[in-house]
Parts: C-alpha cells; sequence; structure tokens
C-alpha cells in the first residue's frame, strides 16, 4: 500500500491539501471510501466500520488534525442517517475534507469518534440527542440539550413540535383566510403533547439525573484518621456569573474540583428545526438570536453559506460594509467579554461599564445603519439590507467612523490596559489558572481566542479567507500561555488587530462611496438553491461559527440547517481546564471560555 | 514596584470620576447637563465624557430613521372625523409571507362578483411574536406596512392588548413623513418615477437610461427595491 502512495506523489500534483487527503484515502481504503457522487456534495462517504481507521489515518498521517463540525443528518427518502465530519488541517489551513457516514433509519449505529477527537464529545451527544444516531464507543452517550426523560428525537423530519402548524413556511392560514388565533387556543397544552405508547406516569421517571450523580459521588480517607467525602455541588442554572441559565455539575475535594459536567439546554428552541421550517431568507433575523452579541457576524456566516448554495457574487461595496460590521461587531463582544471576565474575576462593574460606554457608540452606528442596536438582521443574499446612514448621533457617518476607529477607541483600549492589564490581583487570580495544553486545545476542538491562547496560530480570517479578508494587512493574534491571562490578552490583542483592519477599510468605503450595496437580483427572486450541501464558516467573536446547509433544487427551505456553534464546542474542554482548581476559579474560566447561552442552547 | 498596577487602575478611575463633574460644571451655565437635549446629545455623541447615563424616561435618546419596532399599515390622509383613511394596502399577502415567525394574518375581502377585493378585509399583527426584522416593509411592493417606531408598548394583558387590528395598525402617511422624513421622500420619489414609466410607451434604447434618471437618494436609500417592483 506504501507503494501505491509513494507513485501517486511522485505522478500527481494537487491543488490543494484536501484533493491529496481524498486521493490519498480513497488509494488506502479502496473499499471503505468512495467519491460522494450525489449532486452538489462534496468529500467522501466512508463505510461506519472503517470511520475511525479513516479519521486517525486523517489525523496522524494527513495532517487534518482538527475536527470542526460534527452533523447529523435525516435523510428519511432512502431511510437512512448520515453523519457529516468536516475536518481541517491547523497547519495547511484551507477547506475541509468532508466524510459522510451513513447508518440505517431505524438501527443508527456510526462509531464514536471521540477516541480520536475528544472535541467531538458534546457535538455526538447533541446528534444522539437530536436526530438518534447512537455513538458507538462514545464514553457518555446521554442527552444535552433536550431534558433525560425526553421521547424522541426532535430533529428528525418526521418528528412534530407541540404547536406544529405545517412542514414549511408560509403557513396557509395566513393569507387569504386570516382567521387570527394564538397558538395555544387551537392547541391548548396538554392536548398538544406525544406521549409515548402505553406510558403511565409513575413519578420515577422525574429521577431522571441519577447517573450523572453515581458517577461522582465516592466516598474515600483524604487524610489518614479522618474521614471525608466528596460533595456534588450544583453551580447553576441560576447563577449570577454562568452567564446565563447554565449549570455545572461539580465534584468537590473540599475547594479543589476532581469533576465537572456541563449541563445545558435550558434555552434550546431548536433553532435548527426552526430553520428548516424556515425559508432561507426567514433564517436571517433567526440568526440574529444565536449569539446574540454578535449578530452582525452571525448573519455574515448564514449568507455565506446560502450564496454557496445558490452561487451568488457579492457586489464590492456590500463586502466592505460586511468587514465594517463584522470586525465593529468582534470590539462589542470582546468588549462585553474583557468587562464579563474581569466581573467574574471580582473586578465588579468598573472595568465593564468603562468598555460599555465604548460598546454603546457601536451600538448607536449598528442602530443608525441596520434599524436595530442587537437583532441586527442586516445582511442579505449578495448584499446588505441598506446602505450606511447619513450621520450618527448627529454626525455624519464617515466622520463618525472615522473619529471613532482612530481616535476614541484606540485611546479608551489603551486606558482600559492601564485599568487592568498590570492589576496586580488580575495577574493572581489568572495567570497560571484553567490551562489548556497546544494539543488538548486542538483535540477539543476549541476555537477562536480559546484555540489561540494555546499557542495555535489559527484563524478562519487567515487559514481559509472568505468576503475580502485577503486583501487586508493583520496578523492572527497568538498566545502561548493557554491560562486565564492569556485569553484576557489575546482579546486585546484581537482588539488592536480589528481596529488596525478597521482603518484599513475606511478608506474603501470611502472610494466604493455610491455603488451598489445589494446582490443582481433582488431577495424575492431568489428561489432557487442548487441541490446539495454548503458549509459556510466565519471567524465569529467567539471563534469559529459554521453553518451547514443542504437543500433539493429549487426548494424553498434548507432541508438541513446546521449551526456550529462555537460557545457550545468551547465547552467541551471546560472539564479539562477545570480539574485541579480551585472552585472559585470554574468561574473565571468560564468566563474566560466567553459563551453566550442563546448559543450553546440553539 | 508591587502594587503600582493597582495604583494606575485608581488612577483612571479617578479620572473618569473627576470628567463627570467637570463635565456637570461646564453644562452648569448652559442648561444643566441632565434634561437638556443638547447636553444628551453631546454626552451620547463620541465626545462625551464621564457618565452618560439616559435619564429614562424624562430623558430619551432620539431615534435614526431606521430604527424598527413593529409594524403598522399606512393609509390616505383621514377624512375629517375618521381615525384613518384608504388603505394603502392591497391584501396581496407578500409581509405575510414573508414574515420569518409568521405573526400577521390577512383576511382577504371578497367583491360582490366573487373575486378578491383588493383591499384587506382585517389585518392583524401579533406584537408578542412579531421579531422586529422589517422584512415586511422591505418586501412590501406598495410602501403599505411599515415599521413604526413607538416602543412603549406594555401593556397589563396579554391576551386582550397584543393582537393589534386593522384599527390599531393603520395610521396616516403623515405620520411616516415625521418619523422617517427621507425615507419616505424617496419612496415617493420612486412611485412617481413608476407612475411616469407606466405612462410613456416604451421605445427601444431607452431603457439603459433609466435607472439614472432615479433619484439618486432614492436609489440609495432602498437598494432591494430598485425602479423595477
Amino acid at each position: 500500500m506504501s507503494d501505491l502512495t509513494a507513485e501517486m506523489e511522485q505522478t500527481t500534483t494537487y491543488d490543494n491539501p484536501v484533493d491529496e487527503a481524498l486521493a490519498k484515502l480513497k488509494a488506502l481504503y479502496p473499499d471503505d471510501v468512495s467519491e460522494d457522487s450525489r449532486p452538489g456534495y462534496s468529500g467522501l462517504l466512508v463505510t461506519p466500520d472503517k470511520l475511525v481507521e479513516v479519521a486517525t489515518t486523517l489525523r496522524d498521517e494527513l495532517g487534518f488534525n482538527y475536527l470542526s463540525s460534527v452533523t447529523g443528518v435525516d435523510l428519511i427518502e432512502e431511510n437512512k442517517l448520515e453523519a457529516v465530519y468536516h475536518i481541517y488541517s491547523i497547519d495547511k489551513g484551507g477547506s475541509a475534507v468532508v466524510l459522510h457516514a451513513q447508518a440505517d433509519r431505524d438501527n443508527p449505529i456510526i462509531p464514536s469518534l471521540v477516541p480520536v477527537w475528544p472535541g467531538a464529545d458534546f457535538q455526538e451527544r447533541e446528534a444522539y440527542d437530536l436526530m438518534g444516531i447512537q455513538f458507538d464507543g462514545h464514553p457518555d452517550l446521554r442527552r444535552i440539550l433536550m431534558w433525560d426523560g425526553f421521547h424522541g428525537h426532535p430533529l428528525r423530519k418526521d418528528w412534530r413540535e407541540p404547536f406544529y402548524e405545517e412542514d414549511v413556511k408560509p403557513f396557509g392560514s395566513r393569507w387569504p383566510g386570516g382567521a387570527v388565533h394564538r397558538s395555544e387556543e387551537l392547541n391548548p397544552y396538554g392536548k398538544n403533547v406525544q406521549y409515548p405508547a402505553g406510558w403511565v406516569p409513575t413519578g420515577e421517571e422525574y429521577e431522571v439525573e441519577t447517573e450523572m450523580y453515581e458517577g461522582v459521588t465516592i466516598t474515600r480517607e483524604a487524610t489518614p484518621g479522618l474521614k471525608t467525602e466528596k460533595v456534588t455541588v450544583n453551580m447553576g442554572p441560576q447563577h449570577p456569573s454562568t452567564h446565563g441559565v447554565f449549570r455545572m455539575v461539580i465534584t468537590l475535594d473540599g475547594e479543589t474540583i476532581l469533576a465537572l459536567k456541563p449541563v445545558m439546554g435550558y434555552l434550546h428552541r431548536n433553532h435548527e428545526k426552526i430553520g428548516e421550517r424556515n425559508t432561507f431568507i426567514q433564517n436571517i433575523p433567526y440568526t440574529d438570536r444565536l449569539d446574540y452579541l454578535s449578530s452582525m457576524s452571525n448573519n455574515h456566516g448564514y449568507v455565506l453559506a446560502v450564496e454557496k448554495l445558490m452561487g451568488l457574487t457579492v457586489s464590492e461595496r456590500a463586502e466592505w460594509i460586511r468587514i465594517l460590521m463584522a470586525e465593529l461587531t468582534r470590539l462589542c463582544n470582546h468588549f462585553w467579554a474583557l468587562g464579563f471576565l474581569l466581573n467574574d474575576l471580582g473586578a465588579l462593574q468598573t472595568p465593564m461599564l468603562y468598555l460599555y460606554i465604548e460598546r454603546e457608540l457601536i451600538l448607536d452606528f449598528f442602530e443608525a445603519a441596520a434599524g436595530s442596536r442587537m437583532m441586527c438582521n442586516y445582511m442579505r443574499f449578495g448584499g446588505v439590507a441598506y446602505d450606511l446612514p447619513d450621520e450618527v448621533r448627529g454626525q455624519p457617518t464617515m466622520q463618525f467612523l472615522h473619529e471613532l476607529i482612530h481616535e476614541r477607541l484606540p485611546r479608551v483600549v489603551t486606558e482600559f490596559d492601564d485599568l487592568v492589564t498590570n492589576n496586580e490581583i488580575v495577574k493572581v487570580r489568572s495567570v497560571g489558572v484553567g490551562y489548556l495544553s497546544k494539543e488538548d486545545a486542538i483535540a477539543y476542538s476549541a476555537a477562536g481566542p480559546l484555540l489561540r491562547a494555546s499557542g495555535v496560530k489559527y484563524d478562519v480570517r487567515k487559514a481559509e479567507p472568505y468576503s475580502f479578508y485577503s486583501h487586508l494587512d493583520f496578523d492572527a493574534a497568538v498566545r502561548y500561555n493557554g491560562d486565564i491571562y492569556d485569553r484576557y490578552l489575546i482579546r486585546l490583542d484581537e482588539i488592536w488587530q480589528s481596529l488596525k483592519i478597521l482603518r484599513q477599510v475606511l478608506p474603501y468605503l470611502q472610494e466604493t462611496q455610491g455603488m451598489s450595496v445589494s446582490g443582481e437580483k433582488p431577495q424575492y427572486s431568489l428561489r432557487s438553491p442548487n441541490a446539495g450541501e454548503a458549509y459556510g464558516r466565519v471567524e465569529n467573536p467567539k471563534g469559529e461559527l459554521g453553518y451547514y446547509l443542504t437543500a433539493k433544487r429549487r426548494s424553498g427551505n434548507p432541508e438541513r440547517y446546521h449551526v456550529r456553534a462555537p460557545s457550545f464546542i468551547n465547552l467541551t474542554p471546560m472539564e479539562r481546564m477545570s480539574v485541579g482548581c480551585k472552585i472559585a476559579d470554574v468561574v473565571a474560566i468560564l468566563g474566560s471560555i466567553d459563551i453566550v447561552l442563546g448559543e450553546v442552547d440553539r | 514596584m508591587y502594587g503600582l498596577g493597582i495604583l494606575r487602575g485608581m488612577a483612571v478611575t479617578l479620572r473618569h470620576f473627576i470628567a463627570t463633574y467637570t463635565d456637570d460644571l461646564f453644562w452648569l451655565t448652559r442648561g444643566g447637563r441632565y434634561y437638556n437635549p443638547q447636553a444628551l446629545q453631546v454626552r451620547q455623541s463620541l465626545k462625551g465624557r464621564g457618565a452618560i447615563t439616559v435619564n429614562y424616561p424624562e430623558e430619551k435618546l432620539p431615534m435614526p430613521e431606521r430604527f424598527r419596532f413593529v409594524p403598522f399599515l399606512i393609509t390616505d390622509e383621514p377624512a375629517p372625523g375618521q381615525a384613518y383613511g384608504k388603505d394603502w394596502c392591497t391584501s396581496c399577502g407578500i409581509c405575510a409571507k414573508v414574515c420569518p415567525p409568521q405573526c400577521i394574518w390577512i383576511q382577504r375581502g371578497v367583491l360582490p362578483n366573487g373575486r378578491p377585493n383588493p383591499e384587506p378585509e382585517k389585518f392583524f399583527i401579533d406584537i408578542d411574536i412579531c421579531m422586529n426584522c422589517g422584512l415586511c416593509a422591505e418586501f412590501c411592493p406598495f410602501d403599505a406596512i411599515k415599521m413604526d417606531q413607538d416602543y412603549e408598548l406594555a401593556s397589563y394583558d396579554r391576551t386582550t392588548a397584543h393582537i393589534h387590528d386593522k384599527a390599531r395598525l393603520s395610521k396616516p402617511i403623515s405620520y411616516w413623513k415625521t418619523i422617517a422624513p427621507k425615507k419616505a421622500d424617496a419612496e415617493a420619489a420612486i412611485r412617481d418615477f413608476v407612475e411616469e414609466k407606466k405612462k410613456k410607451p416604451k421605445k427601444r434604447g431607452e431603457e439603459a437610461g433609466e435607472e439614472e434618471k432615479l433619484a439618486e437618494e432614492a436609489a440609495r436609500q432602498l437598494p432591494y427595491r430598485g425602479a423595477g417592483y
């Protein structure tokens, strides 16, 4: 076999590392790996039995060492469930090797990739929970977003939600009949719930979390002669420093953490199911509500994916405006993240509120441009919704942006640097705490500042440039210690890099004034996606945000709509970072990951 | 020196503290720092220093033209004694179809001969469900539904007050001109342009120049509408 690959290397030159990896995999596993020949699909179909082996080869020999996204897909017409893996190379950059593994819908067993990439943990649990794929060999295959006693798998195509009306929007009752009603009037609570056949409530089904506690509460002799017990503490879901409704089940020995299990799903609303009911354009305002602190970037990732699917080009001015908005969003988000990190470290309110003053100015600009401060709904397929406004808070827009980017923000960030960076208390609390090694950061699929603070120089804007980022001069910030302090510093670095980008974008905005900001076609005529799959990803402030879409030809709504949520996946190494730390540090570690529960729970 | 970082930080907070009071002194002879629209504008702009608090509800931030909150329907100027005039809405249902959370309900009227009447018989918007995305206003080809700016909609009972009907939704065009003068002008310019285009029979070779004839401002304000309708 090695002769064969050697021979291929001599004779063939490849355009990019992905083609090379695909060709080598096909040569190595001729029986188990085949080209995915469905129209519009790329990547490989892998027989589930060989999946772990193929993945290991990809990681160890071909350099594709970063599992970014795991997606479950329900192929109801073929009676199959599919798991889709997007695997990237940290060193080489570029696009993904996409693996598809299919299993029978009635008995969907696919081997787990957790032994190869621990980062698959939460994502596989999500696919199990919502799609019902049984990942064989997963160490802890429990529901993650739905509650443990839940029956059924809500993302399957034949599953219907309680206030179900029709499969896809627009619903027929809205027009021309228009008999207005509230969902709960026609479909009162209690009558809209499906129970498993023959189910009689006994009361015992509510003790659903026993398994979680069984694994962690053990008695042992800590000090000779003194009998102590490990304590299991529920931190959250109602806790001011969990940044929302989020719970951690923490096992303690004294104050030291022995185990930590994140529990989430309190804000779960099945964003993906709603997305599959929606038409393409209707999803844009819903993406605002994922990571509600950076709605502009969420829009950006989604429109990129749909533009890939529909084969649209974006007008030049719109691209510059998109970069302007995305980078301002990054500033907003990092202001929030830094403020809350310091809040969690005990620097209550002051640094946070100082940064909010600046965030407020950026939100004012968003409000003037898009009409809303946070739920911007600004990007459209092929362009943006509106051109820049004439004035912001009584100042002409370009003058406002110029002053903001060249004068006010640099001054304020420097001031913030004085306020916090060298503060001895902050350093004592954060240096060396919550360590995540470089290898772990990659293996656990960490993304964004969390990944880069551990010494991995990987930024989607550099690795696989989208929009006009390849025309801009900036660095992917990187820090090497992998502790809370470095995650603080890297956000400051990124703020400076964003300002650098923004300074370069302003002249282009000036130059392109008066040019069209919309696509070639108006939005209402965009009804014909090409059949197939598309994966659009952007470097969201919190990490890599990806949208996986599949569509049938000329259909009005996505068949499958999946969000690779950076906040959610960045929680996978949470336990790894926390074990051995004190309980007070957990709050700071969580703050340094920077999660938003709207995105974690979706 | 240990503790220097803390001291530097405290110097920053002290500067902020002082800035608020020097600003107070500056406005002392100019009508006060609070409850003064002029001071509010400066406080909220890039020139703002010190505390930037807005004392809501006595002080309110001015809203930009594009600010959007819950749609309303545009009608002609009302006859004397009437609350609103003839609907611009033709009951085509585009807004109801594009609405992401499906909060718009339209009952289309029927003419005596059984054909659809281009006017809504009833029109409802469930504001509990509305997500203020503005797509309805963006897609309406008749400028008949627009986003309002009245955000103080709190009420005591959601079951009786939160489904807005036609009487509650309808507002005359003059209201739209007061809350969004530039947009309203641009839309009027486009409507005039299209009317004119309809009157004149098309000649060959004339089409290319037509886009430029559209007022530049109008074309810039409404990129997705274009002249094509």
